[in-house]
């Protein structure tokens, strides 16, 4: 048996069962003894399925074996418990889906189980992807693996913590504000949000439809791309899904950045942004140009009002999305003594504060006589924002940001301040508002040892630029290849 | 103070599609509850719709009969209210860009021709049905009917009696049924009624306050809801007091509409664009096959009977203000090529049976071709007319063919001159007295003479045949 197999990458762990010198069995093992053992000081995980896991492993197995093998065959992953998954409990961390067990898979779950991934469980998130540090998980925060006292970001900090802390080979998340891209910054791994609609959203839990999107966070920038080899694509059960060719997102990767143009747009570098996190931002432009990448500066003039706008959209599309959360059909239900005081009871208990806030905001803005200056104000900003990427990417193919203005912050920190919190999604809102991709690598640390990183953004269909960028700057660093001690 | 009404409907009609507007169940009516049912349609956490095209087609053929002009793009929204047959907690519909505006159609009442404009067609979902416990304080909810494609046809506030109301759905209907895509079943609930209809002082310019009618499963219930509001609107405003507007129940027990819920319960449904949808985008060409493929509606129909059969407008009207009768009409000039003697029989013998059973012409045991049949026996003279009408009754009550009826009873028409000329003689000379009426002037008595000869052979003889005969016997 080999030794820390939990802490290799798709593109280390692939090889090797394709070569059938380790078993997906042994990994799996590995993995889920390492996540009995010390996941209860993270609580990254809300279900851990061995027996499921067992099963798929030996299937895995089986395949290899058998020379059927796909690049994801036999490699265990962990889910954000946003993605509906057949016979396996799917919470989104709330009491009004404590008890939820599918009778279907979401497309992306269905396409990793054919390509042969092992699924070790369900991972922690704020409620219904809202917020920014899983601390609105209604079964408990999660904590970020290189010091327990922060969060892990949000809102897939499971998934975020679970990848850094060697608790799974990669993971899926969903972004709808940052919640791919910012975790994985805290928690110093890489984050990939797609393009909206690269990935078919079925059966990812909606809580922005205009805004959610599935993405893989992974140890390495090669796994992303592994990832989103298998995940991207038009499906028929997902209107929104986009019918455009899915290249190969391995085949950029070697081939370097020289020449490319990289936008700095200045408003993400003004007051409010951590000094060590500029610091680290700034170096990481400088290894880009030492590539041979050409830096310009560009303007996102409207990107100040980019908090403000996702509040109105995302809310409003939130309270909608969340009604049939009634207690009729499925889930929680409350005690009542006719229809409405069920409702009541039911969506009272059933949603944690933050969730029934968003929800209150969402009924709000779409109210009669609101509507105009709100929802529908909110959807003309955003067209600007969309615009201000369009003209930026006349100059440039990339633009290059800090993920997060801060570090990971310290659990407990924000919970009471619900706007200070919003803030900390300032440089990853405006990718979901205008449906473009970004990508969060790490770029450095803090001086007390949290991660930070760089996020780059590209034009629609952009995900293979952003892969071959970040990949290049993986390549010259190696920010990747540490590992928080548990 | 005279009144003058002011009537608008809205009519909800289900779409005959095999499938349902966003998921790929079934439709049927009528199958165990929850078993046409699957994540989408119950609103599973991260299902999504998909839209049938069908439903799009169908309501598009709806659009152009109606001479609608027909956006290029429309956009689906959000309904949101919370009620248990709603299973996402909102309904997909369309508000702010419907599918179709601006269309009309027209219709005939009191005598004259009247343009009613249609405001919108829009497709949405149905919901499903909530079935109360007749044993325990319990509701039970069918998910089945939950996303059945809808259209909403909304009219202008166009119509001025409930006639004219009822007129212009009974169109609606018709055209629904012509172009095949509802099956206009008012009671199973796949096509439905509500009214708004207010009251204003003739010559008056301003609309009054309006109620909303609703639960008028019948055209009668649509007639006598309008009439009762009518009244009672009028009652109030003579009276000197204000309408509230409100959405009222018709109840056809007690015959009166009664206020289900005030203005101040309206929903505040935050309609907002279904970011879950894309805009519906009809291009130009498949509009243009729709156009082209679309059957012949019933005005256009009605043209065509009275040129091609020389019907009077009246007939042609009547014929095909049901697809299924003008259908009839049709197959039964096929087997007898004369179109006014078809129609007569069709608009009075079959109609009136159909009234008195309560019959559609779905229902009618007597197939075309066999109505056919009869009026040819009638015109070779095999049997009178009048015999005609008891071989239909024959036809109705058995299904049988009208030869072998006329043949099993013995019915055929005595045609044989010696035969009647035999049995004339013996009545003439039963009779002496109006023989000698006759032979002084007195003429009307040869009715009588036939009478008698009709009795004495079962009235199967020729009358045409036995008037000769007597004439030429007194003379
Ligand atoms: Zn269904």
């Amino acid at each position: 048996m080999t030794d820390a197999l939990y802490s290799l990458s798709i593109s280390e762990l692939a090889p090797l069962l394709a070569r059938r010198e380790v078993s997906p069995v042994e990994v799996t093992e590995q993995l889920l003894e390492r996540i009995e053992r010390l996941d209860g000081a993270l609580h990254a995980y809300l279900t851990v399925d061995g027996a499921g896991a067992r099963a798929q492993a030996k299937e895995a197995e089986a395949r290899l074996g058998q020379g059927e093998a796909t690049p994801l065959t036999g490699i265990p992953m962990a889910l954000k418990d946003v993605l509906i998954t057949r016979g396996l409990r799917t919470t989104c961390a709330s009491r009004i889906l404590e008890n939820f067990v599918p009778p279907f898979d979401a497309t992306v779950c269905a396409k990793l189980r054919q390509a042969g991934a092992v699924f070790l469980g369900k991972v922690n998130m704020d409620e219904f992807a809202m917020g920014s540090s899983t601390e609105n998980s209604a079964f408990g925060p999660t904590h970020n693996p290189w010091n327990r006292e922060c969060i892990p970001g949000g809102s897939s900090g499971g998934s975020a913590a679970a990848v850094a802390a060697d608790f799974c080979i990669a993971s899926l998340g969903s972004d709808t504000g940052g919640s791919i891209r910012q975790p994985a910054c805290h928690c110093g791994v890489v984050g990939l949000k797609p393009t909206y609609g690269r990935v078919s959203r079925y059966g990812l839990v909606a809580y922005a439809s205009s805004l959610d999107q599935i993405g893989p966070l992974t140890k390495e920038v090669r796994d992303a791309a592994l990832l989103l080899n298998c995940i991207a694509g038009h499906d028929h059960r997902d209107s929104t899904s986009l019918d455009a060719a899915v290249p190969d997102y391995l085949e950029g990767l070697g081939r370097g950045i020289k020449g490319l143009k990289i936008g700095v747009p200045r408003e993400y570098f003004g007051a409010g942004l951590n000094p060590e996190v500029d610091a680290a931002v700034q170096n990481a432009l400088k290894t880009l140009e030492g590539l041979g990448a050409e830096l310009v500066e560009v303007s996102l003039p409207h990107s100040e009002y980019a908090v403000a706008v996702y509040y109105l959209v995302a809310v409003a599309e939130a309270s909608s999305n969340l009604a049939r959360y009634d207690g009729v059909k499925y889930g929680f239900r409350g005690e009542g003594r006719n229809l409405l005081e069920m409702y009541g009871a039911t969506r009272t208990q059933g949603f944690g504060a933050e969730v029934r806030r968003r929800i209150m905001l969402g009924t709000y803005a779409l109210s009669a006589g609101y509507y105009d200056a709100y929802y529908r104000k909110g959807s003309q900003v955003r067209a600007l924002i969309r615009g201000d990427f369009e003209t930026a990417f006349e100059k440039c193919e990339a633009v290059a940001t800090p993920v997060s203005p801060t570090p990971a912050f310290r659990l407990g920190e924000k919970v009471s301040d619900p706007l200070t919190m919003y803030l900390s999604d300032i440089f990853t809102i405006s990718a979901n508002l205008a449906g473009i991709p970004g990508i969060s690598v790490p770029c450095g640390f803090s001086a007390s040892g949290l991660p930070i990183g760089l996020q780059l953004m590209g034009p629609p269909l952009g995900e293979a630029t952003l892969l071959q960028a970040a990949y290049a700057f993986e390549q010259a660093t190696d920010w990747h290849r540490r590992k928080p001690q548990l | 103070m005279e009144y003058e009404a002011i009537i608008g409907l809205e009519i909800h009609a289900e779409l005959l599609t095999a499938s349902k507007i966003f998921c790929g169940c079934a439709t049927t009516f009528g199958a165990p509850p929850n078993t046409q049912v699957c994540e989408v349609c119950l609103g599973m956490p991260g299902s999504l719709p998909v839209l049938n095209q069908k439903a799009v087609e169908f309501a598009l053929k709806m659009a152009l009969a109606t001479d609608c002009r027909i956006n290029e793009e429309s956009v689906f929204a959000r309904k949101n209210y919370f009620y248990p047959d709603l299973p996402k907690g909102y309904q997909i519909s369309q508000y702010e860009l419907p599918l179709a505006e601006h269309g009309h159609l027209d219709i005939r009442a009191g005598g004259e021709t009247r343009r009613i404009g249609i405001t919108r067609i829009h497709l949405e979902e149905d919901a499903g049905k909530l079935i109360h416990s007749e044993h325990r304080p319990v509701s039970f909810v069918d998910f089945n009917r939950t996303g059945v494609p809808l259209i909403e046809i909304v009219s202008e506030p166009d119509m001025r009696t409930p006639e004219e109301a009822v007129e212009y759905f009974k169109g609606l209907r018709n055209i629904l049924l012509y172009l095949g895509i509802c099956d206009g079943n008012m009671e199973e609930g796949s096509l439905r009624c509500d009214a708004n209809i207010s009251l204003r002082p003739m010559g008056q310019s301003e609309f009054g306050t309006k109620a909303e009618l609703k639960n008028m499963n019948s055209f009668r219930f649509v007639k006598q809801a309008l009439e009762y509001e009518i009244k009672r609107q009028r009652a109030l405003l003579e009276a000197g007091k204000e309408i509230v507007q409100e959405t009222r129940l018709w109840d056809t027990a007690q015959g009166q509409t009664a206020s289900m819920r005030g203005k101040e319960e309206t929903h505040d449904y935050r309609y907002f664009p279904d970011p879950d949808l894309v805009p519906v985008r009809i291009e130009a060409a498949w509009l243009e096959d729709l156009k082209a493929g679309l059957p012949e509606l019933p005005t256009a129909k009605g043209q065509r009977f009275q040129e091609q059969y020389g019907l009077p407008a009246y007939d042609a009207e009547v014929l095909t203000g049901d697809k299924a009768l003008a259908d009839y009409f049709e197959a039964c000039v096929k087997e007898f090529p004369q179109p006014k003697q078809v129609s007569n029989w069709i608009m009075v013998e079959l109609l009136r049976e159909l009234k008195t059973q309560d019959a559609g012409i779905a229902a009618c045991p007597v197939t075309p071709g066999a109505l056919g049949k009869l009026l040819a026996l009638v015109e070779k003279g095999t049997i009178s007319g009048s015999l005609a009408k008891k071989v239909f009754e024959e036809m109705w009550a058995t299904g049988k063919d009208p030869e072998a009826i006329v043949k099993e009873k013995g019915l055929e028409q005595i045609s044989d001159a010696g035969a009647l000329e035999a049995a004339a003689q013996e009545i003439l000379a039963a009779h002496p007295k109006e023989v000698a009426d006759y032979q002084a002037g007195k003429t009307k008595v040869m009715g009588f003479f036939v009478g008698q000869l009709m009795r004495k052979t079962k009235g199967q003889a020729n009358p045409q045949l036995a008037n000769e005969i007597f004439q030429r016997l007194l003379e």
